[in-house]
């Protein structure tokens, strides 16, 4: 199958690809995976006091769009807010890296991602009020 | 023996087509002997002067057995097909919610493949502990499918198995690199 040039760059020349200190209080972590292809992925992000993602890593096994997708969302990521994150749709993540109809689930994988580390951030931060 | 007509007649699903109990814990001997007694029965040598119609019914006979046998004869495969026949997709394209702690462990599992991708030993000590994984997964399936009736435990546990095969599947082709 032809990958487009964006999925070639980012396949070839991953962005953020690492991990955060989980335990770090600011820092969200989002694990999901496909059945269907057995990908996995985890995404995490490191959130300031004003709620601005200022940091985002990931680490995924999987195809070319996978890895791809994820490496994308985390240049995307940063400079947002956890809301405008969780806003993320997988088809703007597929259309900007012309991702054929049968590696849409690896967009949907993506945001997926977002999806549960923002939770995570949110649940985190939650249980550090509730103890203050 | 049964042929193509018959198997859609009387509307026989893949284990009546190889005269199985339809369950997980499958006689894979009788799966193995009766898959080769309709793939002879149907081969096409046998069907050189037979009619038009006869050739294809021949030629639809040994497809399905064919399509009948590679399903049941996977254990993830069987399983999601016996799923299927309760009317559960187990495998969506668009179901990413696996329980993280399987997800984590998976990780660590695909980064020690990376980490070894050069020892052969290392990698060989993965595939035995990946297939012992296994083997327990299916275990629960036997279990979840045969003896429960468990159909969503059953998709939970196959979902997990589609995983181990694809990490299995990796190490095999690394082990093939590494053995070259």
């Amino acid at each position: 199958m032809a990958y487009s040039d964006k999925v070639l760059d980012h396949y070839e020349n991953p962005r953020n690809v690492g991990s955060l200190d989980k335990n770090d209080p600011n820092v969200g972590t989002g694990m999901v995976g496909a059945p269907a292809c057995g990908d996995v992925m985890k995404l995490m992000i490191k959130v300031n006091d004003a709620g601005i993602i200022e940091d985002a890593k990931f680490k995924t096994y999987g195809c070319g769009s996978a890895i791809a997708s994820s490496s994308l969302v985390t240049e995307w990521l940063k400079g947002k807010t956890v809301d405008e994150a969780y806003a993320i749709k997988n088809s703007a993540i597929a259309e900007e890296l012309a991702l054929p109809p049968v590696k849409i689930h690896c967009s949907v994988l993506a945001e997926d991602a977002i999806k549960a580390a923002v939770a995570d951030i949110k649940a985190k931060q939650l249980a550090a009020r509730e103890a203050a | 023996m049964w042929m193509w007509r018959e198997f859609h007649s009387v509307n026989l699903n893949y284990f009546q087509i190889f005269e199985l109990e339809t369950k997980f814990n499958v006689d894979l001997a009788t799966l193995e002997s009766n898959y080769r007694k309709i793939q002879s029965a149907s081969h096409p040598d046998r069907f050189v002067t037979a009619t038009s119609t006869e050739k294809l019914a021949s030629m639809q006979t040994a497809t399905l057995a064919n399509e009948a046998y590679q399903t049941l004869k996977s254990p993830t495969l069987r399983a999601a097909y016996l799923l299927g026949l309760q009317g559960i997709n187990a495998i969506t394209e668009t179901s990413t919610a696996m329980p993280v702690d399987f997800l984590m462990q998976q990780m660590e599992w695909r980064e020690a493949v990376e980490d070894n991708a050069t020892n052969l030993s290392g990698m060989h000590r993965l595939l035995r502990n990946i297939k012992q994984e296994t083997i327990t997964l299916q275990q629960a399936l036997a279990d979840e499918l045969d003896a429960k009736q468990a159909w969503q435990a059953a998709a939970e546990t196959l979902r997990k198995l589609q995983f181990m095969d694809k990490l299995r599947e990796e190490i095999a082709r690394k082990l093939e690199i590494l053995e070259d």
